[in-house]
């Protein structure tokens, strides 16, 4: 078990490795940040003190080491674009994009779990049917197309929900919430439906698909026969057995919802740091992607480790094998 | 005793067609995705007006409903107009020249670095093998469009400034066909590695016929369905991937909108109630993409050998 958590470690921080290789590349070698941070009136000497000041005029791998430990501090460079430190600003957007992914993950797994728990043991039903009628239809939908969707029923027609924005948040120093403000819990609804629909519709399928499996396993048919409840059976025995596939598909979603948020954000405006990140590529704001594609591989990565462990936690077989294997 | 066939020669003969014809839903999806795909290939000559010549557009029917007559200059358009006058229909229609030539011009680029890695990892192996699955192992970690984007963004930072918009559709095709070659390698590699173990390609080798020769003569035709399979569906993705960039901004440009383009345009005046700015471009791209899904599950369906 250490040996295979050691060893998984190791591949992480090599993939991290290569990704702050290519997030350095972009940074040095995409536009020249001389040309993007000093207007047109300059001097050779602003130049020379500004590339002694970024470090330009240092060897390849002593720029890559030092950007590597700016990275671990914080440190992504000045954006281009807004002429702001690019830590200070991924710190300020992440809030509203991590509460919009807290809530579309939750209604996604919650949602999604309940759905298909309900679709497997209904099969056959019309209400069933309906929902997996439904779910095709959600899953072949861009993502875009569903939040103008949402947004044409909810706010223009009907005029229920706000279209834009977060609506009133609360500072609370190191953090500002929409969780706290009527307006800001209304303005949460349409985006993380269209962020979370997705998901929802793929945690659904697969657990009724491992529902319908499990189901008709020996061990259900002696609990029945034990004359064990039906409610029992199907949450305790049934259902748990379902769960190692779910939290893998689950663990590799949440990665995807953080991803995902770019385009939920433009939608909706919602000042988040996929937002950032969306408005950066337009601009060619090299320091923002740079530190955006080193944020988000952080993230896939240590999502990837803890799946990858929970699931030789649950599932014994597999930890039998592994010790096995390393004998 | 018959010969062999391969999964071309299969497709070639009846059973292909019988299983088409005994699914409507297909049939359906075909004659649409054929109607969408004359329509983009003829718009300049089926088109009511070229919507990328200003002299044709006339302020004042800016904003024509459609099938309505314009209250000032009495033209009515199928489609309606947008706010400078731009008949929508040929707005559409050349949107979906655009949508369609980046999709299909993507796949292709995907499938060939996919293809052409995936024969050498699979019939090379060793460490040539362990770098390409690696790199793609970890592409696959990130979402296609999150690739995308970043190729985007660094593409064009590398175009000079002047020329980025007429450069903008190539750079959409270079980021998305980079962003799906994965899945093509994926599947070519496994076959390659099955073929290379059978006794016709050490028959070939015996003959001396080059390694690269064997790939492409021998290993690669017994890869061609899957091949086809993941092409229909990658181009369904490669569609939407193509509208979602554009729809964000960071695709085709306004002088030369793509349906995403359009979409992202008509989202502007959903307030004002100029719905139809909106709705046909999007009605459009979904009829397409779901036309397109449709025929790649079945294309699926039809050629697993496990589910005949």
């Amino acid at each position: 078990m250490l040996a295979f958590i050691l060893r998984r470690l190791a591949q992480s921080a090599l993939v991290l490795l290569a990704v702050g290789l290519i997030a350095f590349a972009m940074f040095r070698f995409v536009g020249d940040p001389i040309d993007a941070m000093l207007g047109q009136e300059r001097t050779v000497e602003d130049i020379a003190r500004l590339r002694a000041a970024l470090g330009l005029d240092r060897s390849f791998v002593e720029q890559y080491l030092r950007f590597l430990g700016g990275a671990l501090q914080g440190e992504f460079g000045v954006s281009w674009r807004l002429g702001r430190p690019v830590g200070r600003l991924l710190a300020e957007r992440a809030p509203a994009t991590l509460e919009l992914a807290l809530v579309s993950g939750v209604l996604a797994v919650g949602l999604g779990i309940g759905l298909g728990v309900y679709t497997a043991l209904r099969r056959g039903g019309w209400l069933a049917g309906a929902i997996m009628t439904g779910s095709l239809i959600g899953v072949s939908l861009p993502t875009f197309l569903i939040g103008i969707l949402l947004i044409w029923v909810f706010s223009v027609e009907l005029g229920w929900l706000p279209s834009f924005g977060r609506g009133e948040t609360v500072d609370l120093g190191f953090w500002t919430t929409g969780f706290l403000t009527v307006s800001g819990l209304k303005a949460l609804i349409l985006p993380s439906i269209t962020l979370g629909l997705y998901q929802m519709t793929l945690i659904m399928r697969l657990v009724r698909a491992e529902m319908l499996e499990v189901l008709r396993a020996d061990y259900i048919r002696f609990a029945r026969a034990r004359g064990l409840r039906e409610r029992s059976i199907h949450f305790r025995h049934a259902l748990k057995n379902t769960l190692a596939p779910v939290i893998t598909v689950t663990g590799l979603q949440i990665g995807a919802i953080v991803a995902f948020a770019i385009i939920t954000e433009t939608v909706f405006q919602w000042p988040g740091v996929g937002l950032l990140f969306i408005n950066a590529v337009q601009a060619v704001d090299i320091p923002v992607m740079a530190a955006y594609l080193m944020l988000i591989a952080a993230l896939f990565v240590a999502i990837n480790l803890i799946v990858d462990i929970l699931y030789v936690m649950i599932d014994p077989r597999l930890r039998a094998d592994r010790a096995g294997a390393a004998r | 005793m018959r010969p062999p066939r391969t999964i071309l020669g299969r497709a070639l003969d009846g059973d292909l067609g019988r299983s088409f014809r005994r699914s409507p839903p297909t049939v359906l999806a075909a004659a649409v995705a054929l109607a969408l795909i004359l329509g983009a290939a003829l718009a300049p000559l089926i088109a009511p007006a070229d919507p990328h010549d200003p002299a044709s557009l006339n302020l004042m029917n800016g904003f024509t409903p459609p099938m309505t007559p314009n209250a000032f200059t009495g033209e009515a358009f199928w489609l309606g107009t947008d706010d400078q006058g731009r008949d929508m229909a040929s707005a559409i229609l050349y949107g979906l020249r655009i949508s369609l030539f980046v999709g299909v011009a993507a796949v292709a680029l995907a499938m060939l670095i996919g293809v052409t890695l995936g024969l050498i990892a699979g019939y090379v192996g060793g460490w040539v093998d362990g770098v390409i699955m690696r790199v793609a192992d970890i592409q696959l970690t990130f979402p296609a469009i999150l690739v995308a984007m970043l190729i985007f963004g660094v593409a064009k930072g590398l175009t000079p400034p002047e020329s980025r918009d007429q450069m903008a559709i190539w750079v959409l095709i270079l980021s998305i066909g980079l962003s799906d070659w994965v899945q093509f390698a994926r599947t070519v590699r496994a076959s390659a590695m099955v073929e290379a173990q059978k006794d016709y390609v050490a028959a070939a080798r015996l003959i001396g016929r080059s390694g690269a020769a064997i790939m492409l003569r021998h290993v690669a035709p017994n890869a061609l369905g899957p091949v086809l399979v993941i092409a229909t569906i990658s181009l369904a993705l490669a569609i939407i991937a193509e509208a979602t960039l554009s729809f964000l901004g960071v695709g085709a440009p306004p002088t030369s909108p793509s349906l995403g383009t359009l979409i992202r345009i008509g989202q502007g005046y959903l307030f004002s109630g100029e719905w139809w700015i909106l709705f046909f471009p999007a009605l459009t791209l979904l009829a397409l993409a779901l036309a397109v899904n449709l025929l790649g599950d079945w294309l699926r369906d039809a050629l697993n050998p496990r589910l005949r």
